[in-house]
């Protein structure tokens, strides 16, 4: 529905809605969403992650999204259209929930994007929900109380500790699937847990998670470290990047990818930065800094307790990761994944990870910049780096993208082997 | 003795090397495999039976289209890059750099030290099936081709990103009679820069050369054009004699460390047969069974168009000239529109003779009995044709297609035309033209793309459109451009679909290439009830079908599919017939005789490259030209064109002081610059400093920085900045400075004031990149310019040290020049703007906004897309000169960017005004423009006006562009007529 300046009237999603909507979020990060939606149920929400995938959805997205839109958006709204046309859900009783930066990017323009989508096929009545930490869309934004916000940060704080261990176990595994079998069980504990007091308990749960996946039987044969790097979503989602991380698993290597706790204190940083730079941010400048002081202490925690256990490498701390970018770009540069692609190709070459794969959308704007357009010079650097950078879009077919990274993997294993 | 082979499988080519224990060559092959992956391997080595048997065995396989043989046989793999650089050390150590082209691939690899490796990305196509394309395209084999280039004399700029963009720079080349000798050359000249800007990626290729591949060791054409341009003699170019066959000799090489099978062990396995179906193929079949396809087949039969013995007519008949890009049709009418004759034929890229040809059988086949009262002409080769032949109407080719369509059908909704290049569509409402949607440069992937590809499998396109029909899982090939199609139909390969399902395959991704990309459906209903497909490809059954299976409903097409517009323009030749035709006789056409020169216009800054066509009776036609002046005229249109007063504005912005001694500042003007200039030419001539622009951009600046390009999907624009900076290096600066902006100014109409990422960031990659500026100071600190404490605060502890004397205190008096100057820029703009404005209302001139970024003012970003509006008469205003349309208006998207916000607010103007229209100008590439031209196309469809959006890139050609400027024009005439003749109507009844 328009209204009579031709704008979409947007239907709000309200407090009684709550009670017997189903949100459909569109999947990213498995492990994380899980525990997400496992939190927002507490807080009484019934959500659903998308896990759909097959060709359909790049299809209903060419359909109803520009073309030259980013493949991210293309998928993502593809993925929501195709759930509600599913017929899985009842219409009336469904909102959508979408995320944006409120960066100079395209992606703040996905929701727009979804609501045009939306009204062309006739869901104009369907409620999009925005979670973002910009004030955008200030009527239309997901509710977040103080006590939900600490269960979030916490429910993304184990999954990516979670998730850094998996990536060390699963190349390795003796009997196959042991590691995804104990986080399915430990999501379950840690949901347990959420519902009452008990989320704080953070050291004792690394513990206690580390001696459980320490337990499982590994055969520790040598392989090689590939990084992913790249725009959030591909770096993450299946969907995007033709299970990118199964591939390379199946060739022999063992994926090393950094947290989302990483991409959000990055975004965190650049509202702090922005003050310092343009002046700009008010108040908001102080939360923020207040914020990424309690998340940089916190994965420090993390890091200390994965060294102290003494199996598993720990992820970076993110101070360190800031520092990477310096003589590579300015901290100004924030748009999309910004600085910190630079900065997390450099950290995974200060770790001994030499090869890195940078999966980005055909055509994406920063990484013109961030990611093709810094190899040259992290190449000049350090010559050993083997990177490669391969675009992701409805139309680029697998066996172009196996290819090049079927490359950096040969010279991976060269290198390995006279190294 | 042990026996090593190495299956090289290309995207075109299957190479094998078989070496003994020595290393010596006992055997190796070159040929093309047909898309028969596995048998031609298979059957390769079966021919080698006599060599092999009885030898310990071992292989190694290697090449695009030779991994899926090799996981599903067990047989080992190796990436063909790596495998080519272990030979390449073995071999021939002294190599630097080594340059392979494939049938799909371009590879560089830089030894030495370390290792560093580049193959294409996945939208880069100028290689070995290009240079086909391109040789199809000149109706030459590919040792024509180099045969021709040897006798070059000149060098035409042919975009060299992709296949599509070069060859809609070539075909206007060949329609204007260019010389092919020098097109050929160009073509190589393509190749040779799409590695070096594509690949070379800001590293540079110099020392020990060795070029590879197939291309590379055949044609000596492009050898000559790689070493020019890389600046390499006799001993740094090296061309192996094994060139063809090194990657299989890598394979065969890597070979050593694999398991030994013995000959029939190996041949087993090969024969092995494909593991199902591939994923790729998930489509229901075009025809359930032969009575389907009878069925269907009958339907269409009924279209047919009456037809005349040409023998037993005589009066009046009409002649009607489609002369498109590949190819020429003709039709000549009797007064019912009755077919007397016709004709359809390739025109290997020089329609004159074609044409020539024709007339005479016409005129000999009218003898004495038949008059031919008026002709009509449309397509790329229209005012050619005109000038060549006395041709008496030209018309636009959407309104031709449309005039044949509602011949057949008066109802007639939507038409669709896909041809040999183009795709058009056009929406009808109310018996006129309402929008015209045209394909871009980059999805042309059209007609001759189908026959290219039936081509290259051995196929012709009559044989593999048969195929199709038979097809019972047709591939999924996506829809992107051909290049995406390419290497999906390569995956289809590789998974071992057969030749019918890929070119069923083939035909489904041509319809949903339309449907989707061009067109961008969502169902059949938003197309129209009564939809008519034209042009030669809907020819193809399968194309037609899988139309139709896509929107769910039937559709119309003719016999005469492929001839509708030169029918079309036998009716208009009819309408508008009146009495005499001018068309040349049969005596002048005897002697009729043409040449043609190449010239280049020096009378502005565009530099068109001119035809200069001398016919046998000394007139002469000039095309190439993008206004009058090319054509002799002494001036342009003199009507008000913003774009270029912008840009002289900008120029003039550069204080000049002659005489005095001050540190040399240096400007690129290059993306925010185009705004922003007044601004910092104020701010540093107020420090005290001497400002050096870079200057104008142009084609040959451009070249001067490709090579250090990081990303070669970045929009012209950002590449252009490369060849700015070079220039300042050349000029001397004392430093360059050229700030990052993530932010512009807020000026009030959106909710937040962004640049887009590359404008904000682009410093940031020259810096990482640009060895030029490396020796240079070149200050790129982030900067917003909207609060002066912070501005001041930022900029001193950057430019104090750098520059005598600067103080905060001269700082805040700096930039109170540069805002005041910046202020007085954009009044002035405004200003000028609004005089436009009036002038169009005094002489009731039309207008156009044309929307876009500041830099597209840049003449080698628009290509003269100002001047051509000027010569269609439109009065030419920016997006920038509107001044805001009241308060922030709420818009459909988040409104956060500085420059789209003027583009909303110009659309809203130009929604609510009578006379004026908008053009908005995206370059390709451009991300963001994915959001705003949805946007923009709302705000104007609200209004009731037309959109038209014009993609830009490097390319140099305004064909596409003139036929929807043109369309644009047609369909304005006809909605002023119809309002004249409601108001006549009106008149009337009162």
């Amino acid at each position: 529905m328009r209204d009579k300046n031709g704008l979409i009237v947007k239907p709000v999603f309200t407090e009684e809605m709550k009670r017997d909507y189903t949100i459909l979020i569109p999947d990213m990060l498995t492990f994380h969403f899980d525990l997400i939606v496992g939190v927002m149920k507490q807080h009484g929400y019934k959500m659903e992650v998308l896990k759909t995938n097959h060709k359909g959805i790049a299809e209903e997205g060419l359909r109803n999204v520009h073309n030259d839109t980013c493949y991210p958006a293309l998928l993502v709204i593809g993925q929501l259209i195709d759930a509600l046309k599913s017929g899985k859900y009842d219409l009336d009783k469904t909102a959508l929930l979408m995320s944006q930066t409120g960066g100079g990017c395209r992606a703040s323009n996905y929701i727009s994007l979804l609501r045009k989508a939306l009204e062309q096929n006739g869901f104009g009545h369907v409620p999009v929900l925005s979670l973002n930490f910009s004030g955008l869309e200030k009527e239309h934004s997901l509710p977040l109380g103080t006590k939900m916000v600490v269960k979030l940060v916490y429910a993304i704080m184990y999954a990516d500790f979670i998730m850094g261990i998996v990536n060390q176990c699963i190349p390795y595994e003796v009997n196959k699937g042991q590691s995804l079998a104990l986080v399915e069980t430990w999501n379950r504990r840690l949901l347990d847990q959420m519902s009452g007091p008990g989320f704080v308990r953070l050291d004792r749960n690394y513990k206690a998670i580390l001696a459980d996946f320490s337990k499982i039987p590994l055969e520790k044969t040598e392989k090689v470290k590939v990084g992913i790097v790249g725009e959030i979503y591909l770096k993450y989602a299946p969907l995007g990047n033709n299970n990118l991380e199964a591939y390379l698993v199946f060739e022999g290597a063992e994926v090393v990818n950094s947290g989302l706790m990483d991409f959000l204190m990055y975004c965190v940083y650049n509202v702090i930065n922005d003050k310092k730079l343009y002046g700009v941010g008010g108040v908001r400048y102080y939360v923020f800094k207040l914020a990424l002081w309690y998340f940089t202490g916190r994965q420090r925690g993390m890091i200390k307790a994965i060294k102290k256990h003494g199996v598993f490498t720990p992820p970076a701390d993110f101070a360190s990761v800031i520092d990477m970018a310096k003589g590579y770009l300015d901290h100004g540069v924030k748009m999309g994944e910004g600085w910190l692609l630079t900065a997390e190709m450099l950290e995974l070459i200060h770790a001994g990870v030499n090869n890195i794969v940078s999966a980005q959308p055909f055509g994406c704007l920063p990484n013109h910049i961030v990611a093709k357009g810094m190899i040259r010079k992290i190449k000049d650097n350090f010559p050993a780096a083997n990177i490669v950078a391969v675009d992701y879009d409805p139309g680029a077919s697998r066996i172009n993208q196996e290819n090049r990274i079927k490359l950096m993997l040969a010279n991976a294993k060269q290198a390995a082997m006279s190294g | 003795m042990t026996y090593h082979i190495g299956i090289d499988v290309g995207s075109t080519t299957l190479k094998t090397v078989v070496l003994d224990n020595t290393g010596r060559i006992i055997e190796k092959s070159y040929q093309r495999h047909f898309s028969k992956v596995r048998e031609m391997t298979l059957e390769h080595l079966r021919n080698l039976s006599p060599v092999l048997q009885g030898h310990p065995l071992k292989v190694t396989i290697t090449g695009s289209a030779g991994l899926g043989i090799s996981k599903e046989n067990g047989i080992d793999f190796v990436q063909e890059v790596f495998a080519t650089a272990g030979v390449v050390r073995k071999t021939i150590p002294q190599t630097d750099v080594v340059i392979e082209l494939g049938g799909e691939d371009a590879k560089i690899i830089f030894l030495g030290n370390v290792l560093e490796d580049r193959m294409n990305g996945s939208c880069a196509g100028g290689t070995g099936a290009f240079i086909d394309q391109m040789a199809t395209l000149l109706g030459v084999t590919i040792n024509e081709l180099d045969e021709l280039s040897g006798a070059a004399e000149k060098i035409y700029p042919i975009a060299s990103r992709c296949g599509v963009f070069a060859k809609s720079d070539i075909q206007p080349l060949l329609n204007q009679g260019a010389r092919k000798e020098d097109i050929a050359a160009s073509i190589f000249q393509a190749v040779v820069d799409q590695t070096v800007a594509g690949l070379a990626q800001g590293r540079k290729i110099e020392g020990n050369v060795l070029f590879l591949g197939g291309p590379l060791s055949f044609l000596k054409g492009l050898q000559r054009q790689f070493k020019r341009t890389l600046g390499l003699d006799e001993s740094s170019a090296i061309f192996p004699e094994l060139a063809p066959y090194f990657v299989a000799l890598g394979a065969a090489y890597c070979a050593q460390d694999s398991a030994a099978l013995d000959y029939n062990q190996l041949i087993e396995r090969l024969a092995r047969a494909p593991g199902g179906v591939s994923d790729l193929q998930s489509g229901p079949a075009l025809f359930e069974n032969e009575d389907d396809l009878a069925q269907f087949q009958t339907r269409h039969a009924k279209m047919t168009v009456a037809e005349k013995d040409i023998a037993g007519y005589s009066g009046k008949a009409y002649l009607g000239i489609d002369a498109g890009s590949t190819t020429t049709k003709l039709v000549l009418l009797a007064r019912d529109g009755a077919i007397l004759h016709k004709h359809y034929i390739s025109n290997a890229g020089n329609p004159l003779p074609v044409v020539r040809d024709q007339l005479k059988t016409i005129y000999a086949l009218c003898g004495e009995r038949i008059q031919i009262a008026a002709g009509a002409v449309t397509g790329y080769g229209e005012e050619l044709m005109r000038a060549a032949f006395g041709v008496d109407f030209g018309l636009v080719e959407t309104v031709a297609h449309f005039t044949a369509a509602r011949h057949f059908d008066p109802q007639v909704d939507f038409i669709i035309d896909i041809g040999g290049q183009d795709i058009k569509c056009f929406n009808i409402k109310d018996g006129a033209v309402d929008d015209v949607i045209l394909n871009e440069a980059c999805s042309s992937g059209c007609g001759s793309f189908i026959e290219t590809f039936a081509k290259s499998m051995g196929y012709t396109i009559a044989e593999f459109s048969k195929l199709a029909t038979e097809s019972r899982r047709p591939v999924d090939l996506g829809t992107r451009c051909t290049v995406f199609m390419n290497s999906s139909v390569k995956q289809a390969q590789k998974d071992g679909c057969a030749v019918e399902d890929i070119s069923a395959g083939l035909a489904i991704s041509v319809i949903k290439n339309a449907l989707y990309k061009v067109i961008r459906v969502r169902s059949a209903d938003e197309l129209g009830s009564h939809i008519v497909v034209q042009g030669g490809t809907f020819l193809n059954d399968a194309v037609l079908r899988s139309f139709e299976q896509e929107l769910g409903r039937d559709v119309v097409r003719l016999s005469i599919s492929e001839l509708m517009g030169a029918y079309g323009a036998a009716l208009h030749a009819m309408e508008n017939a009146d009495g005499i035709s001018g068309l040349i006789t049969p005596a002048a056409l005897e002697a009729f005789a043409h040449s043609s020169v190449l010239a280049v216009c020096k009378k502005c800054t565009n530099k068109c490259a001119l035809t200069v066509n001398t016919f046998a009776d000394g007139r002469k036609f000039i095309s190439g030209n993008k206004c009058e002046m090319g054509a002799g005229a002494s001036t342009a249109s003199t009507l008000p064109n913003l774009m270029a007063y912008k840009y002289e504005r900008l120029l003039a912005a550069i204080p000049n002081r002659p005489g005095e001694k001050r540190p040399r500042v240096g400007l690129p003007l290059t993306l925010n610059f185009y705004d922003n200039l007044p601004y910092w030419a104020a701010f540093f001539d107020m420090l005290g400093c001497e400002v050096v622009l870079s200057g104008q951009s142009s084609r040959e600046l451009y070249m001067r920085g490709q090579q250090t390009i990081p990303s070669d999907t970045v929009c012209y624009p950002a590449k252009l900045v490369h060849g700015h900076i070079e220039a300042l290096a050349d000029q001397r600066v004392d430093l360059i400075f050229y700030p990052c902006m993530s932010y512009n100014f807020d000026e009030g109409m959106s909710d937040n004031c962004f640049n887009c990422p590359v404008v904000a960031y682009y410093p940031e990659a020259i810096s990482a990149n640009m060895a030029s500026v490396q020796t240079l100071k070149f200050l790129y600190p982030h900067l917003s310019l909207n609060d002066e404490r912070y501005f001041v605060k930022r900029i001193f502890p950057v430019l104090s040290g750098v520059l005598p004397g600067v103080t905060k205190g001269a700082l805040i008096k700096a930039a109170r020049a540069g805002l005041s100057a910046y202020q007085a820029h954009r009044r002035n703009i405004f200003a000028a703007g609004q005089k436009a404005l009036d002038l169009a209302e005094r002489e009731n001139k039309r207008i156009v906004v044309v929307a876009g970024r500041p830099y597209h003012i840049d003449p080698e970003i628009n290509h003269g897309i100002d001047k051509l509006l000027g010569s269609l008469g439109f009065v030419v205003l920016t997006d920038d000169c509107i001044p805001p349309q009241g308060k922030k208006q709420p818009r459909n998207v988040l409104n956060q960017w500085t420059y789209h916000a003027r583009m909303y607010n110009a659309a809203q103007f130009v929604a609510a005004h009578p006379k004026a229209e908008m053009v908005q100008l995206v370059s390709f590439g451009c991300g963001l423009d994915a959001v705003t031209t949805d946007e923009v196309r709302d705000i104007l469809r609200r209004g009731g006006k037309l959109y038209t959006q014009l993609k830009i890139d490097e390319i140099n050609n305004l064909g596409a562009v003139k036929i929807r400027l043109r369309s644009l024009v047609a369909a304005m005439d006809e909605r002023d007529a119809k309002q004249e003749s409601v108001k006549e109507v009106a008149g009337i009844a009162r």
